[in-house]
């Protein structure tokens, strides 16, 4: 049976069809990060996908990911079109740069993950958490409580990392 | 005219120049058409080929495209009495119209039909608005939306932004480079009577306007517009018997792509785009080089776009996009104006038709500016590009248009006068 929630007003629906993305938010739900990792070439992807992007091998495994990266690029939300989001703008998409497997298989590559700031607890982030963000700040991931056996994965501010002194934000503020 | 060596051509120059569009028609761009998606093509259809000089029995093949958001190429064509040999509805927006040029010449090459009118019909204002807003913003996320939409980044100003905050990161490039394209493309509506918006605008008012997602102001996005667009191509031969001078083409590549189409932002560095790419088929194909082009329509669905494409073609230098677009060359009267009309900036959104349907105007010398018609039924053009004024290219004789998907997907095709 497919699994069904409510988050942000938006209704989220996983179908049992979609065994890679049931696979991948399954581990999401237990707050833990998996991708798959090919059998054949031994690379990750992201994000989960039937064959390898890069040897077309069908055969894969979930291995555990460490949630921890860099922004590479950011936007910064100020006109929400999902209803449930324009209480939260100004709102961030951060893409992220993992630090598992940055650069490869070749330096134009990296596993970017898709993700909002969010507070520890995953709750889209305050207006003064989103102004400290820039490309370049260290994140770590976390996740948003969804429903019953789905979460889906956020990022937050590293406060253990050692941080850019100034992570790059658009010069208009 | 004569074109330069045919060096490194790698695809079929064979079909350089034995195609050309004949026929080009739309309707009103208006915010409220008041009629439906079919009265809009089939006003369109109908308009192209009058200018052709061709009658719709003339016609039999019909392509479209559209996102679940316009009526079907058969519906037109029985509208208008056109039996069509071959009919094609393909699913998209920007970058289809170049890639459904190149349809249409393989299926006259292919001996599947003869003349081919290629449509888009749609109420991109007063019933299906692009950004996904209205009734669809709360429509059911599953599958692989779960990845994007979840996350509030669904709109193309929200998916796109992440390539063009990290060009400004990765080159330096400035808020005001890129509302340069703004205030230039408005200068040109202003010239462009059937232009929905024919105010001008400075770099000043974009940047005054307010963020819809950084680094996207109101004014860096284009229009949403309610229109129908169409064009005609058919056999450089055949052109020889329809009313205007023919409009060659000289090649074309059809929605190429960076590598991982699943998710273009697996590969970088993402502040490239598929122009990259593409370009390596349009020169070669085209027998041309950007120095040899008067006139560009790269795709305007954001400023950032316009420059982003012009960039990776090759009309500048990687990373000096900003300098490109505000130093004056796109602008009517430089040396290579983009998007004379106003482009979706200013004059209507079609997904990137209307950008075509300008570029064959031009090249046939006959922009539709208010400059006064002669007894040959051809403006008397001024090049007086003041507000108002003239928005003819004095010397144009060869055009690139750039179709925009997404930063991962482009098309674009090079046509030439005679």
């Amino acid at each position: 049976m497919a699994t069904q929630a409510t988050y942000l007003g938006m209704p989220l629906a996983l179908d049992d069809l979609d065994v890679e993305n049931v696979a991948y938010f399954k581990h999401c739900a237990a707050h833990d990060f998996h991708l798959q990792k090919c059998g054949a070439c031994s690379l990750l992807r992201y994000p989960p996908t039937t064959a390898c992007p890069w040897c077309a091998n069908p055969k894969s495994e979930w291995v555990k990911v460490e949630g921890k990266g860099e922004v590479h690029s950011y936007s910064e939300v100020h006109h929400a079109i999902q209803p449930a989001f324009k209480a939260h703008t100004p709102y961030l998409i951060l893409l992220v740069d993992l630090d598992t497997q940055k650069g490869k298989p070749t330096e134009h590559e990296s596993l970017r993950v898709v993700g909002n700031l969010v507070t520890p607890d995953g709750t889209l982030a305050p207006p003064d958490m989103v102004r400290r963000v820039g490309i370049g700040t260290r994140v770590r991931m976390v996740f948003s409580d969804v429903g019953p056996g789905l979460a889906i994965p956020q990022w937050t501010i590293d406060e253990g990392a050692a941080q850019p002194a100034k992570p790059w934000r658009y010069p208009q503020e | 005219m004569t074109m330069p060596a045919e060096t490194d051509a790698t695809s079929p120059k064979h079909l350089r120049d034995k195609y050309a569009i004949v026929g080009v028609g739309e309707t009103t761009y208006t915010r409220g058409s008041g009629k439906t998606t079919r009265a809009l093509g089939t006003w369109a259809v109908r308009n192209a080929i009058e200018d052709a000089g061709l009658k719709p029995s003339d016609v039999d093949g019909v392509l479209s495209y559209q996102s679940g958001d316009s009526t079907f190429g058969t519906f037109i064509a029985g509208d208008l009495g056109i039996r069509p040999n071959f009919y094609m509805d393909v699913f998209g927006g920007g970058s289809s119209t170049e890639a459904l040029v190149g349809m249409a010449m393989g299926l006259i090459e292919a001996g599947m039909c003869k003349t081919v009118v290629i449509f888009r019909a749609m109420n991109g204002f007063s019933q299906v608005r692009i950004g996904g807003t209205g009734a669809r913003a709360a429509a059911p996320v599953s599958g692989d939306m779960l990845h994007s939409r979840a996350y509030g980044w669904q709109s193309a100003g929200q998916m796109f932004s992440l390539t063009f905050m990290r060009h400004m990161y990765d080159y330096g490039t400035r808020p005001e480079q890129v509302a340069a394209v703004k205030a230039i493309h408005s200068e040109h509506a202003s010239n462009n009577p059937k232009a929905f918006y024919k105010q001008r605008f400075t770099v000043e008012d974009v940047l005054k306007s307010r963020i819809i997602c950084k680094p996207l102001h109101l004014l860096d996005c284009c229009v949403e517009t309610d229109n129908g667009t169409a064009l005609v191509v058919t056999s450089a031969e055949r052109a020889k018997d329809c009313r205007h001078p023919r409009t060659l083409i000289r090649g074309v590549v059809g929605r190429c792509n960076k590598p991982r189409t699943d998710m273009h932002y697996q590969h970088g560095p993402i502040s490239t785009v598929a122009g990259k790419y593409a370009r390596d088929i349009l020169w070669p194909n085209s027998g041309v080089g950007p120095e040899d082009v008067d006139i560009t329509g790269s795709y305007d669905a954001f400023t950032f776009t316009t420059m982003l494409q012009l960039e990776d073609y090759g009309f500048c230098k990687k990373g000096d996009g900003g300098q490109y677009v505000s130093d004056g060359t796109i602008r009517l009267g430089g040396r290579r104006p983009n998007n004379t009309s106003g482009g979706h900036l200013c004059e209507g959104y079609t997904h990137g038709l209307n950008m075509v349907i300008e570029n064959v105007r031009q090249l046939r010398h006959d922009a539709d500016d208010s400059c006064p018609v002669g007894p040959d039924g051809k403006r008397q053009h001024t090049y007086d590009y003041r507000e108002g004024g003239c928005r003819q290219v004095k010397k144009c004789e060869v055009s690139a248009n750039m179709g925009w998907a997404n930063p991962g997907t482009g098309s674009a095709m090079v046509m030439r006068n005679e």
